[in-house]
Formats: structure tokens, sequence, C-alpha cells
């Protein structure tokens, strides 16, 4: 390219016009590339997060086991594998998965060329990543996390290792990539719809994702909070939940579910907002009560704000309080099971077509009843009290999770696959996965019910023999194992289809949505031309029902922010900014646990970082024009 | 064309109910299985509130399970059928959202009545504190009247038809006291006071443990609670607070001096000699415990002297270290220990 005769502004670095390769995967800002970043990422945490839980179950096969060495290393190792697989599968996991999800398709979804923030979309995945690796990097520098997950004070103050220093401020870091990504999506959906595109025709994918990213924008705030009093109390000698210095220890408690309630939402809405696109499409119908489903998932996100204390029935609250957390907990369950009916009316009349997402779906819809019968159950305070720390508590949260959340991902993989990759996953290996996967969970997890309501308590890296508990313990190691080489067939269904799979045609399954209107996989630009929506499932209304009105109308570029047409459509160049912002945080977080004056490197580097970004133009003069 | 694949779901649900059920009710020995078993008024009106909530859920479980099945049967895609084009029933979806909304009414009525049921103080409770550590629990009976309060550790023992009132405490993390057949599990927090109440109504021995994930003895945080008829409790605890006895013999008189001028001292208490340190648990009648170490081993010469040699390397996290004790010392202490029946 030639250079341009006119240069207004100089960047600190030759601009990265790589749009391929490792370069050009590190500078990129096109949601689609970021969104593949998220979703290998996820999935290679996903592997981890998975060695982890083989490990557990591998110690608590029998009675009495050493599995990694000593009594000693294998208490220590034990607490700091379950500790790390919570973190893993909630922050390193399933929230990524969804962000994958969502970078990647609520600009096709909604008609727009890309997010309304492409640097910043950049920044928040490699702070992501770098806060991964940080988390990780603690299993070489002392001892990973030992805390819990939920990290309970005092306990998490005083564990003598660096793991809960990782802990807190590797939580702080990824926290930050989730703000960012939530104001980006909010933006996104709200100002970048094409035209027509109202908010009760937006897909319902796209009004999870909405509810998602509010809760995340009020949610992450709560535990950075939390997150901070930790991180002082135990780096700098605060005493915030120190009770013999007149801390509190419920004080985290309060704070973290707050934050904590609602994650679990965030967790869960967008694996029902994916099921919501499947489910319709391979019943070639319309989803049954569209507006009942969005305030249900509406509803879900404020209520989700009043049941927190539900995890703390047993610390003491008082009989009024408890009575008030049991109630709003049980009222939650209506929503959902409006969703679930919902899903259901949907498949009614229809005609079903039960491809492997669709498969994926339906287990969603038939494991999830059981995580939600098993949460109400828990609103029965008295009851709760046996139950609570239990296994049956370990069920019904991977019933919801894994049985509804990993479900539901996987769903979503399957759907869009051929969109991202451009080629089809085998239908054949697909539907062994299912079935390999649905029957490894519910081997894995069901048992975990009845050893619950044996009295098993969760969180022992061992068991004494005749506790009656040897035998489900067995099964379920054995469960696991079915669940990792289903993990396996998966992997060799994207091996094989990258290498020889069928190439994908625009809208393989004759899908609802706009993403399938443009090729597989979709241009840098997504669309040549802005559609103009004009029903929900506007693709599927302009495929059935040719109206006078069927030819779509010509919106020239960037015509959905007004921009007036004729100049080419402008797309962001890629940037190094964002990534040198993110790693001078990755350089902050270790230097405040090894070496304070780090942070302020740290600190330099990413304010390079911004400054470089906010003195480059967000599109170069030489490229970016199609 | 697809039968067979709702067939084989079915057919899989139906044998992981079965299991569900069979798993349940043939557990022979399981000591902390509150599902199946309730040995006190507490934990049974716990019980009756799942009892109810169960067979609502089975029920729900069924109807929507065999519904989705149903569905996927029949709505299967044929070459003769196309979809029907329909986006919602207003009067179906009222009714799915109302009778979900009553049925939840209709448990909540009796669970808040139970929560405030058991949140009050029985009369007439035979009082306990309990001060859980990292990873053992004590137990100080305080019995009107007498100046030197009964304590001792892991092994709480009780009357039987008497409602006990717990107040728990800790001071170092946050803990969970559970025996499972008695009643719920309630947390002890530092910094705060906490209380529940326990009832056994037979004799024996109920077990139970920590449950609130507390450190890495977590696991080997265990209890037991021992159920006598009144008579028997009443000798147990005249015995219990009468002070030591003296070292029967040569050895265990050794064994007397090492604990009073060595280390033991510092932590632990032996009524009756100087040692008062309330840090470790209270040892004046330690031969009459089954167990030790959070009623983890049992109390058997091989075992004492195991732990005598590297507590934390028996118990992982253990506070008391290992301070190198020769083979002679070890038996010394081993004598004295368990002459202090």
């Amino acid at each position: 390219m030639a250079t341009a005769a006119v240069q207004p502004r100089r960047s600190l670095f030759a601009r990265p016009t790589a749009t391929s390769g490792f370069w050009g995967w590190v500078t990129t800002v096109d949601h689609k590339k970021i969104g593949i970043l998220y979703g290998v990422t996820a999935f290679i945490f996903f592997i981890l997060g998975g060695l982890e839980a083989i490990a557990l179950r591998v110690q608590l096969a029998q009675p009495d086991m050493q599995a990694f060495g000593t009594e000693a290393a294998t208490a220590e190792l034990y607490n700091q594998f379950f500790t790390m697989h919570g973190v893993t599968m909630i922050f390193l996991v399933v929230m990524p998965f969804g962000v994958a999800l969502m970078n990647f398709f609520i600009p096709l979804m909604i008609g727009a060329r890309d997010v309304a923030f492409p640097r910043l979309n950049a920044l928040s995945y490699w702070i992501f990543l770098f806060g991964g690796i940080f988390l990780y990097s603690s299993f070489f520098l002392g001892g990973a996390p030992d805390g819990g997950w939920f990290g309970y004070a005092p306990l998490s103050r005083i564990q003598p290792t660096t793991g809960m220093d990782f802990y807190a401020v590797g939580l702080q870091i990824l926290g930050i990539a989730s703000l960012l990504g939530a104001v980006n999506f909010i933006v996104t959906i709200i100002n970048m719809r094409a035209p027509g595109m109202t908010l009760m025709r937006m897909p319902v994918f796209i009004w999870m994702s909405l509810v998602v990213s509010f809760l995340l924008l009020f949610a992450m705030p709560i535990i950075a909070v939390a997150l901070f009093l930790l991180m002082f109390d135990r780096l700098f000698g605060g005493v915030f939940f120190d009770p013999a210095a007149g801390g509190d220890p419920l004080l985290w408690q309060h704070l973290f579910w707050l934050f904590g309630h609602p994650e679990v939402y965030i967790l869960i809405l967008p694996a029902m907002g994916i099921v919501s696109e499947v489910i319709p499409t391979f019943s070639r119908k319309p989803l049954f009560g569209y507006a009942a489903i969005v305030f249900a998932g509406a509803a879900i996100g404020f209520m989700g704000w009043g049941v927190w204390a539900h995890h703390m029935f047993v610390v003491g609250l008082g009989p009024v309080a408890t009575s008030a957390f049991a109630l709003s907990t049980m009222f939650i369950a209506v929503p959902t099971g409006v969703k679930i009916f919902n899903w259901l009316g949907t498949m009614w009349g229809g005609s079903l077509k039960f491809t492997t997402p669709m498969l994926f779906a339906i287990g969603f819809v038939a494991m999830f009843v059981i995580g939600g019968l098993s949460g109400v159950s828990h609103a029965i305070v008295p009851h709760d009290q046996q139950q609570t720390d239990t296994y049956y508590i370990v069920a019904h949260f991977h019933y919801v999770l894994f049985g509804g959340a990993m479900f539901g991902i996987m769903a979503g993989l399957y759907y869009w696959w051929p969109k991202v990759f451009g080629r089809m996953l085998s239908e054949k290996l697909g539907k062994f996965h299912f079935w390999l996967w649905f029957i490894g969970f519910n081997l894995t997890f069901a048992p975990m019910h009845i050893l619950g309501l044996q009295g098993m308590p969760r969180r022992i890296y061992t068991y004494p023999e005749g506790m009656g508990w040897d035998w489900w313990n067995f099964i379920m190691t054995i469960g696991s194992f079915v669940i990792a080489f289903s993990v396996l067939v998966f992997l060799a269904n994207v091996a094989i289809s990258r290498k020889r799979g069928e190439e994908a045609v625009d809208d393989p399954w004759d899908a609802r949505t706009l993403e399938w209107a443009i090729p597989s996989p979709p241009p840098e630009h997504n669309f040549d031309d802005v559609p103009v929506v004009e029903a929900r499932d506007d693709w599927w209304h302009k495929k059935y029902a040719k109206r006078p009105t069927g030819e779509p109308a010509r919106v020239y570029a960037g015509g959905a922010n007004g921009e007036s047409g004729g100049g080419g459509i402008h797309l962001p160049s890629p940037s190094y900014f964002p990534v040198i912002a993110a790693f001078g945080i990755l350089v902050m977080g270790y230097g405040v646990i090894f070496y304070l004056p780090a942070v302020a490197l740290g600190a330099l580097i990413s304010l390079v970082g911004f400054f470089g970004w906010v003195l480059e133009p967000s599109v170069s003069d030489e490229v970016g024009h199609h | 064309m697809r039968t067979p694949a709702g067939w084989r779901r079915s057919a899989f649900v139906a044998l992981a109910g079965l299991l569900v059920i069979v798993g349940t009710a043939c557990a022979p020995d399981a000591p902390q299985d509150y599902i199946n078993y309730q040995k006190g008024p507490i934990a049974e009106e716990a019980d009756r509130l799942w009892d109810v909530t169960f067979a609502i859920a089975v029920a729900i479980f069924f109807i929507v399970e065999l519904l989705l099945i149903y569905t996927i049967v029949r709505f299967r895609a044929r070459p003769d059928r196309e979809a029907k084009q329909f986006h919602g029933n207003t009067k179906v979806e009222v009714i799915l959202t109302v009778i979900p909304a009553l049925i939840l009414a209709g448990l909540a009525v009796p669970t808040v009545r139970t929560i405030f049921d058991l949140s009050s103080e029985p009369d007439d409770a035979l009082q306990i504190k309990v001060t859980a550590r990292q990873f053992w629990w004590e137990y100080e009976y305080e019995p009107e009247g007498t100046e030197d309060p009964l304590v001792t550790a892991n092994e709480m023992h009780i009357p039987v038809d008497t409602p006990v009132f717990l107040t728990l405490e800790g001071d170092d993390v946050i803990h969970s006291f559970w025996v499972p057949l008695l009643a719920g599990k309630q947390d002890v927090v530092p910094g705060r006071t906490n209380h529940m109440t326990i009832e056994a109504d037979e004799p024996g021995v109920y077990r139970g443990q920590c449950t609130e994930y507390c450190g890495l003895s977590h696991a080997n945080m265990r209890l037991r609670v021992i159920a006598h008829p009144q008579d028997e409790f009443d000798e147990w605890r005249d015995d219990q607070s009468e002070a030591a006895d003296d070292p029967r013999d040569a050895l265990a008189a050794e064994g007397e001096e090492l604990f009073l001028e060595g280390e033991c001292i510092n932590c632990h208490a032996v009524q009756g000699t100087d040692a008062q340190a309330r840090t470790g648990p209270d040892l004046t009648h330690f031969a009459s415990r089954e167990t030790f170490a959070g009623a983890m081993f049992e109390n058997t010469t091989e075992n004492l002297r195991q732990w005598l040699d590297d507590p934390p390397a028996m118990k992982p996290g253990a506070k008391m270290p290992d301070y190198g004790l020769t083979t002679q010392e070890i038996d010394a202490l081993v004598a004295y220990l368990q002459s202090l029946e």
C-alpha cells in the first residue's frame, strides 16, 4: 500500500497491517476474530478445569486414598484443585464461552458491522487472557488458590501460601475484562441495531446478552470491592475481615453473594438465549411466547439481586431474614419455569429435526428441570440446613451449570460452527459426542444427589470407610472419564472438520435470524448492505413470506448509524495498543504480590498503551476500506 | 424415524430414577444418612418438610420429562407434516405461570412456620458451649453452680430425650457444626455467637463433621455425639467433673513430668495439675475417649504413638508440631495419657 500523502497524526509504532498470522490475531479488532480467540481460550481452560475435576474424582474414587503422594500433599493439592476447578469453570470457561458467542454473533444478529468499541473489545480479551494466565501461574509460584472459589473470610485472609493473593488479584483482573465487555455489548445492542430491528424484534439470544451485560455491569463492582478488601487484608495489613480487630467475616459473604448470585444468572442466561434460537430453528416454528421468555429473562435478572442470602441459611441470620430470602428464592423459580414451558410449547406442533445442536438443546431442557427442582428444595430452609455444603448442593449446581450452561454452550457451538468456520461438523460424531456427554454427565452428577442426602459433605479430600459412600463415589469417577472421552470425540470432530469437513453453505439449518443471510464464514465487514428488518425472525420471513416489500432495501455502507453512503465501508484497523495496555495490568498484578515497585512499571506500560490508543485514529489511512 | 433416540432417553431416565430409589433405600452402613434416618425431633421436623417437597418435585419431574419425551416422539419431522406456525397461547401461558406460583406458595407456609419454630430456645435445655478450632471441637458444659466447668473435646455426651442448646463460637475461621441424624447444621462464625438445638431420642453414637471448608484438614474435622439414658449421662458427668487421676505407674509418672515440663503444657489442660492452657484439647479424661484428633483416629496405643511422633504427617495442617520426641519419651507420654481415665 502506498503511503498516504497527508498524515495528520503520528502513531507510536508503525501501524500493524497483518490481517492473518500471529500478528494478525494479536492486533485484531475484528469482533469475529476476538470471538474465536475467546472461544479457543475458554476451551483450553475447559480442558484444564476438566483435568482438575478428573484429579478430584481419582482421589475420591475410594475411601482413604492418597492419590497425590503423602497425606499432606494430597490434602494440599486437592484443596488447590477444587478451588481452581470452580474458579476456572466459572470465570475462565462458562463466562468467556458466553462472551465468545456474544462477540461473534451480537453484531451479526442485529445487522451491525462490528461492536461499538472494537479496540475496547480487544483490550477486554487480552485482559481476560492475561488474567487466566496470571491465575494459573500461581501453580508454579508457591501454590494455587486454596480457599474455595467463594474464598470465605477469614480463612481466605490467613491461608499461608500466596495462592489466595493470586485469587484476590486474579479475579480483579478478570473482572475488568468482564466490565469492559459488558459496556461494549450494552452500547452495541442499544445503538447499532439495523434499521427496523426494534427491541421486541431482537433475537432472544440478544435479549439475554443484554440482560447479562447489565448484570455484569452492576455485579462486577461489588466483587471488585470485596476483592480489594481481601487484597488489603492479605497484602497490606488490613483487618476488614479480622474478627479479632472488629472486622466482620460475614461482610465478605454478603458482598460475595450479592455478586455471586447474579453471577449464576450471568452464567445461565446466555445458554437460555442459545437454546431459544436452536429450538425454534429445528422445530421450524417461531418461539412460543417470545414476550414471556424475554420478560422472564428480565425478571430473573431483577429477582436475581434479591436471593443472595440463600447461600447463607446456616450462618445465623435470624428467622426473619431467613424467611424473606426463602420466599424470594422460591419465587424466582416461577420465571424459570415459564421458560421451560415455552421451550416445550415451541416444540409442540413443530417438525423436529434432531441434529446435534438440537439434541444438546433438548438435553439442556431435560437436565435444567432437574437442577431447577433441586434448587427449589434448597428454599425449604429447615431442610436446606441439612443439604447445604453437602454433595446435594454440588449435584444441584452441576445440573444447572453443566446440565444447563455447558449443554447450552455445546448446542451453540454445534449450531454456529458452520457460520464461524465455514465447514460443517460431522453429525455422526456430534451425536456420539452428545450421547457420551449425556450419559457421562448423569453418571457423574446424579449420584451426588444421593451422596449428599447420605451426609457426604463437599470439599473433603478424603472420607473413611463405613460411611456408605464408596459405591457411588466409584461410579462418579467412572462417569467423569466418560465425560472426558466425550470431549475427545468433540476434539476429533473439530480436527476432522477443519481438515476435510463439508463446506458450509450460508444457511445450512434453514434458520431464522440475520447471521444466516450472509456467507459462511462471514466477510470481514459482515454485511455488504445493512439489512432492513421488517419482522422478528426476519431472515425466515424473507425466505418464506414473499411480501410485496420483500426485496431487501439497499442501505449504503455504514447506514445503520446514519453515515452517508458512498464512502466505502469503514472498519477499524488493527492496533497494538489494546494488548500493550492489557499487558501492563498483568505486570501490575505480579507487582502487587511480589514486588510493589513493579506496579509502577505496569502502570507505565498500560499508560503507554492508553496514550498510544488515544492518539491513534481508529481507522488508519492505509487500510480499512473495502 | 428418530424414535430410538426418544426411547433411549426415556429408558435412561427411568433407570436413573430407579437407581435413585434403590440407592437410597438400601444403605446398610450409613452413619450420616439423614434422608433415611432421623434420630430426634429436630431432624424429623426438617425431614417432614422434605418429604412433601420431594413428592411434589418428583411429580413435576415426571410430568415435565414425560411431556418432553412425548413432544419429541409425537412431533418428530415427517415428510407428510408441516410445522404449525403459532406464536403462543395466552391462556396456557397464564395457567402454567400461576400453577407453579401456587405450589410454591403452598410450600412457603410450612417452611416459614418451621423456620420460626426451630429458631427459639427450648425450655429446660442442657447448655453446652461449642468452640470450633482448626481442626477440632471443644465442648464446655455449663452446669449450674459448679465453679469448674466440665471441658472436653470432639466427643459430646448428651442425655436422650432432652433438648441440648448449643452456643457456638470460634476464633480462627468459619466452621460448621453438623450431626446429620440429630439436626441440620449451624455455622460457627468467629466474632459472632450462634445457637442451635439438638436432641436425640435414642441412645447411640452419632457421627458428624465440620461442613464449612476450614483449611487443610477440613475433611478431618469430625465429631461424635454420644447419647446416653439420663442416669448414665449423670454418671458420666460426675466422673468427668473430677480432677485427673494420679499416674498409676513409674512410666506414666515419667510421662506426667514430661507433660508438665515439656511443650505439652503450653497448649493442653489436665485438671488437677498445673496444665491449664486452652489452646489445644483438654486432656483431663483423655483415656475415656474413643477417638482423638478431631474424632479422626481410634484411641489406640499404636495410633497415639504415631501421632506423638509426627502429628501433621498423620493429620495435615494439625496445629501440634512434630517435637522430635524420642521413642522413650513417646512411651512415657502414651502411658501417661492412657492413665487419664
